[in-house]
């Protein structure tokens, strides 16, 4: 009887582990999330270790727009995620040494640059980046606490 | 009172659902007919294929894989290819700017099997990792196609300089 008792009560338990691991899943994937930055290539606007809280919504729908801070993956590694300005959209006319120096934006894809630009691995070095890499838009700056600061231009 | 456990159960059973479909894989109907003759092999009835988000948890693609990916002109939109070239190879191309392509770090060269009748990296280039969605498994519909799809490549598709 014990046994049994045991057995619906771990029955139980992996059930509502379960449905909060799902629950969590959907939220981080398609509404918010927390990120950890690291690196300088941000600076001054985002230090290394600050935490961000970013949103999913406006790259599913496609409401990205000039002066965004987005995360995306990385074009050249897709395990990793780098966090950048939008500073151009498809038919924009940007800089850059990759392709060429000149160029437009082509449809689908967005110019992503670091604020810090003498040291930035961005869309200069490895040219646009399709859309569909970018995971979510930075809303807001959460820690240290001291710098808490809206980072989206609404 | 049980229209309340309806609820209930329907907002945590969603979720669920979600999850399951995000990271197992999900069935999805094949349009078009850049992938024949594997893939809607005449034009009266389409194909649905089994997308296994499982097997691409870590971006391991091998030549020959028929994957699912966004496309790199439409973020809103699903295109369903063939891996042709990964990364440091040197692919042979069917009409792009050069000749010899050297496939950058984190890409690949996809192409449709439909030489000619399809958008692949021969007009938009080698794609990047990140945009691979799923690979497709199984033909699950309709009963008759019900097949596995293997990783293979045309002879002539090889990638003329292979890394490993």
């Amino acid at each position: 009887m014990a046994f049994m008792r045991f057995i619906g009560k771990t029955c139980g338990f992996i059930g509502y582990a379960l449905q909060t691991a799902c629950v969590t899943h959907c939220t981080f994937e398609y509404v918010g999330d927390f990120v950890m930055c690291s690196g300088p290539s941000m600076e001054p606007t985002l230090e290394t270790n600050n935490v961000l809280f970013t949103e999913h919504i406006s790259p599913r729908v496609n409401r990205l727009r000039r002066g965004d801070i987005v995360i995306s993956r990385s074009p050249s590694n897709p395990k990793q995620n780098i966090c950048k300005r939008i500073t151009g959209l498809p038919g924009d006319r940007v800089r850059g040494n990759y392709p060429k120096r000149n160029q437009v934006v082509p449809r689908g894809h967005v110019w992503l640059e670091g604020d810090n630009s003498g040291n930035s691995a961005d869309s200069r070095v490895y040219g646009p980046v399709p859309e569909g890499l970018i995971r979510s838009r930075v809303v807001c700056r959460v820690w240290p606490l001291d710098k808490i600061t809206l980072l989206s231009q609404y | 009172m049980w229209l309340r456990s309806v609820f209930k159960s329907v907002l945590l059973g969603v979720p669920i659902g979600i999850t399951f479909l995000d990271t197992i894989g999900y069935v999805a109907r094949v349009e078009g007919i850049s992938m024949q003759p594997v893939l809607n092999p005449d034009s009266k009835n389409t194909d649905y294929v089994f997308l296994s988000r499982w097997s691409v948890r870590d971006y391991d693609v091998r030549r020959g894989d028929v994957i699912s990916l966004v496309s790199p002109k439409d973020p809103n939109q699903k295109i369903i290819k063939r891996i042709v070239g990964l990364q440091g190879d040197v692919v042979t191309t069917l009409g792009y700017k050069s000749q010899y392509v050297r496939v950058p770090e984190g890409h690949c060269w996809v192409e449709g099997d439909h030489t000619g009748h399809t958008l692949d990296s021969n007009t938009f280039g080698p794609v990047s990792l990140g945009l691979v969605n799923a690979r497709a498994a199984y033909i699950v519909w309709p009963p008759s196609r019900w097949q596995r799809l293997e990783a293979k490549l045309p002879e002539n598709r090889k990638p003329f300089l292979a890394k490993q």
